[in-house]
């Protein structure tokens, strides 16, 4: 067993004949143990005209099981002092869990019947609505939240599934019954697209053995092809403003759509974004907007690319009064970049954060897991870490600088200025 | 390296060396080779609890200044000195203490060490810089007020202290933060920032005794200074319930009620940690990794008084080792639609419950167990176990973190309901609405 990944992770992977996947990478760095168990099938899969079925799926599947009502659920996982997470994303529905190495076998059993046999009660369906429906609530109230929304509807359209409310509303969630759920358990929580990764102080062929025993009865349909609907290209600017009086604070959210991430500009897009808004306290948009303008707490960029054309959004938080001087700043430093492209000092430093980051990244059980359900949800290999490093020092200048010319266009952004005064010349929300 | 205080030790279990340097600062370093990695933390005795009215977010203040250059550092060239490393840097402020931290390669550890010094002895407090910061921090003060939970837990704070400094916020009060020059900031940063009221932690993938040789090279020539005074103030005796209701635009409403709590040295302090685990579920103690997620917490009296019947979305509790006697805070969500009051009352029928016929034995076990995890879960990387290091050494003394596993099961069901019914009365209590404007 190794209690050093110095040299990289070196996990093992193993598929089962109903198509589900498990992939340890064993580590006595600590005595836990983190389990990732990860379905290809988050909001994305929601029916047309009715978001948040993934989401109140997740939030109820593991309040009971046809073997185990939620009270027992919940006193197994208490007092073990465990905290599963059942979690959504436009992608996946992700069950999470780190414990002690003496409990492992016990959660990842239950981890396992609480995927494969949730009883949806009723009852727990009715508080986890109400408790989905208040928290749709806070987020109305909360201009960060508004404005990234706001955004990728403006960028996606309302109907596309990355455009759409991931969470639902609190129409779509009132109507979202017990059958909604079942339905969408039976369709999408299936072993061909399951992904099991365990990492920490645990024997990996032992543990492959376990999840077979707990897996391999488990049949269901074959997985599927996902086809992402490419964005509208847009021609023109977007702008849109969310009036939240009493606010102290506007939040801006501007953004475009890039590229997915199996696109061979990844790693250019990453360089780009690195440069943008994130290296150091938040690249050449913190540098303007916080470092010599003073302006804003956070004013950064991110970009996460997913199976779809995926959005590279810029953030700022900023006194109300300082709106379209933030705005300017950001109009300057994209356009700057998308016409100038990064330097070669830029690049250098970005390049050498980005490969020495990845020791700090992979050091806990957690991120390890995080990382492994990456490289098998996009077909990285299992070998990724160590490839890793040789793929950003192979991305050229010249890459960059077409893929800033290819996206960083203020004409083409879209803008949503959540905040509690009126702006000229942008559509209220 | 003179030892001035305590006599270097070495443990050979955990790898980890203490020592002082001739100008008094505390060394410690732990040795950890899970990973390539190193982190170094610089523990500040300066916090917003010694801060004087009027001068309130000084220390928060100061902490920003002191990533805006140095003398050998300009401030354009601060960035990017651990992040070719692919490093992270932060700091971070609270009552007690300030901290500064860098994560990376361990190639970098004299960038790291060499950054820490400068902090330490040579920051420039350029006006310019001072009044650009100004903004920013007013900016960071304003994204919080966008948060109710945030406003109410200072209005709370603020109305459970009439005397000392713990009642205000850590970032300041905003006429403060107007008002603050930059001779306030830097005559606050001379008084505080010398190596006899510092901590210097590094743990990772080093050689310990190489670290303190590298160490002794960066600060040896820094000289002490008089030791600062930290504010004292005796908090009076609380006689009532005292409360507060926000009133303004929103769409949920929040409940938070706070105690009176027990320093980290005090004896009622473990004897509340395993009763907040039992009430809300167990957080563990480390204030930089606690908060990642829920605890477990379905079981635990006020989630299933509050969540499983319908009343509350949220509800979290949280006790802090804290220098001198602060807060246990707990918190809660309002359903959408349910009452503060209905919310409130369900809190209050469950702590008289506790207060009345104590805990089971069952849930106590269940509480130390889930607090056992978290320790072993909260020290998951070398930034984790570093900032357990730095911050009990800066809390509550060399020995006290060694000793939270064995204090945490010393703990009896009697000590618990002893510390319920002393501690969560309704004089010894303030609370809380934040009450969206036109709902009951």
């Amino acid at each position: 067993m190794s209690s050093s990944m110095a040299a990289g992770l070196s996990p093992v992977r193993h598929t089962l004949s109903n198509g589900s996947t498990v992939v340890v990478q064993e580590s006595s760095a600590t005595p836990a143990v983190s389990i990732n168990a990860t379905f290809l099938a988050g909001s994305f899969c929601d029916p047309d005209g009715l978001p948040g079925v993934a989401y109140l799926t997740a939030r109820v599947v593991d309040r009971g099981t046809t073997h185990k009502s939620a009270d027992a659920v919940a006193e197994e996982l208490d007092k073990r002092g465990v905290a599963l997470r059942v979690g959504t994303t436009r992608h996946r529905m992700i069950f999470s869990s780190t414990c002690l190495a003496e409990d492992f076998d016990d959660v990842l059993e239950l981890i396992v019947e609480v995927a494969r046999r949730p009883a949806f009660p009723e009852a727990e369906l009715v508080k986890r609505r109400a408790e989905s429906i208040t928290a749709l609530r806070q987020n109305e109230d909360n201009p960060s939240v508004r404005a990234s929304e706001a955004l990728s509807e403006l960028l996606y359209g309302p109907l596309h599934p990355y455009g759409r409310p991931a969470r639902g509303t609190v129409a779509t969630l009132e109507r979202i019954d017990r059958d909604a759920l079942l339905k969408f358990h039976a369709d999408e929580i299936r072993p061909a697209v399951l992904t099991v990764v365990v990492v920490g102080d645990v024997r990996a062929g032992k543990t492959i053995e376990r999840v077979c025993e707990l897996l391999d009865d488990w049949k269901g349909a074959p997985e599927r092809p996902i086809v992402v609907p490419p964005p509208a290209a847009p021609a023109v600017r977007r702008v849109r403003q969310i009036l939240m009086p009493g606010k102290s604070q506007t939040d801006i959210a501007y953004g475009f759509t890039t590229i997915r991430r199996l696109d061979p500009r990844y790693h250019a897009y990453g360089l780009l974004n690195n440069i943008l808004g994130q290296f150091g306290l938040g690249g050449r948009l913190a540098d303007n907007i916080r470092e010599r303008q003073g302006m804003a707490y956070y004013a950064f960029s991110e970009f996460n690319a997913n199976m779809g054309e995926s959005p590279l959004v810029v953030r700022a938080g900023v006194d109300p009064k300082n709106v379209e001087r933030t705005i300017e700043a950001i109009d300057d430093e994209v356009r700057d970049l998308g016409l100038q492209g990064p330097t070669d000092v830029e690049m250098d430093e970005s390049r050498s954060y980005l490969i020495g980051s990845i020791p700090r990244l992979l050091e806990t059980n957690e991120s390890i897991a995080a990382f492994l359900q990456d490289c098998e949800h996009f077909d990285l290999g299992l070998d990724y870490d160590r490839r890793l490093p040789e793929l950003l020092k192979a991305v050229t200048i010249d890459e960059v600088r077409a893929a800033a010319a290819d996206v960083l266009n203020p004409q083409r952004a879209a803008l949503v200025i959540a905040g509690p005064e009126a702006r000229v010349g942008a559509d209220a929300a | 390296m003179d030892s001035m205080h305590l006599p270097a030790t070495t443990s050979v279990e955990s790898r980890t060396l203490r020592d002082y340097l001739a100008n008094g600062l505390q060394v410690v370093v732990r040795e950890v080779h899970t990973a390539p990695l190193v982190s170094v933390w610089c523990w500040y005795r300066v916090g917003s609890g010694d801060e004087a009215p009027g001068l309130t977010g000084v220390s928060h203040w100061v902490e920003h200044m002191n990533f805006k250059g140095t003398i050998n550092i300009p401030r354009e060239q601060m960035k990017g000195i651990v992040e070719r490393f692919g490093g992270m840097w932060n700091g971070y402020t609270w009552i007690d203490q300030t901290t500064y931290l860098e994560t990376a390669g361990r190639a970098a550890l004299d960038q790291m060490l060499f950054i820490e010094a400068e902090r330490m002895a040579y920051g420039l407090y350029e006006p310019p810089e001072c009044e650009s910061e100004r903004t920013v921090i007013i900016s960071e003060l304003q994204g919080g007020d966008n948060d109710p939970d945030q406003l109410l837990d200072t209005e709370v704070t603020a109305t459970a202290f009439r005397a000392h400094p713990y009642g205000h916020p850590t970032i300041g009060w905003l006429e403060d933060l107007r008002s603050m020059t930059r001779d306030d900031l830097y005559d606050y940063y001379r008084r505080f920032y010398i190596p006899n009221n510092a901590t210097l932690v590094v743990v990772g993938d080093v050689d310990a005794t190489d670290v303190m040789k590298r160490v002794e090279k960066h600060f040896a020539s820094i000289p002490e200074g008089p030791a600062p005074e930290r504010m004292c103030a005796i908090e009076p005796e609380q006689l009532g319930e005292r409360r507060v209701v926000i009133e303004r635009e929103g769409t949920t409403g929040y409940v938070k009620v706070v105690f009176r709590a027990p320093a980290a040295t005090e004896p009622d302090f473990f004897p509340l940690l395993v009763l907040d685990a039992v009430l809300t579920g167990a957080k563990g103690v480390n204030l930089w990794s606690s908060f990642r997620g829920l605890p477990p917490q379905r079981r635990a009296r006020l989630y299933t008084a509050l969540v499983e019947r319908g009343l509350a979305s949220v509800v979290s509790g949280a006790i802090l080792p804290t220098v001198q006697p602060y807060l246990y805070t707990l918190s809660f969500t309002a359903i959408d639609g349910v009452s503060l009051a209905a919310v409130e009352t369900a809190a209050f029928d469950e702590i008289e419950r506790v207060r009345s016929a104590g805990v089971e034995p069952s849930e106590v076990e269940r509480a130390r167990h889930q607090l056992r995890a978290r320790l072993v879960f909260d020290n998951d990387s070398v930034t984790n176990i570093a900032h357990q290091l730095g911050y009990f050494e800066t809390v509550a003394g060399p020995r006290f973190l060694s000793s939270i596993q064995r204090q945490i099961d010393a703990v009896t069901a009697e000590q618990i309901w002893d510390v319920a019914r002393r501690r969560l009365t309704s004089a010894n209590r303030t609370v809380g609405w934040f009450r969206p404007a036109g709902r009951s």
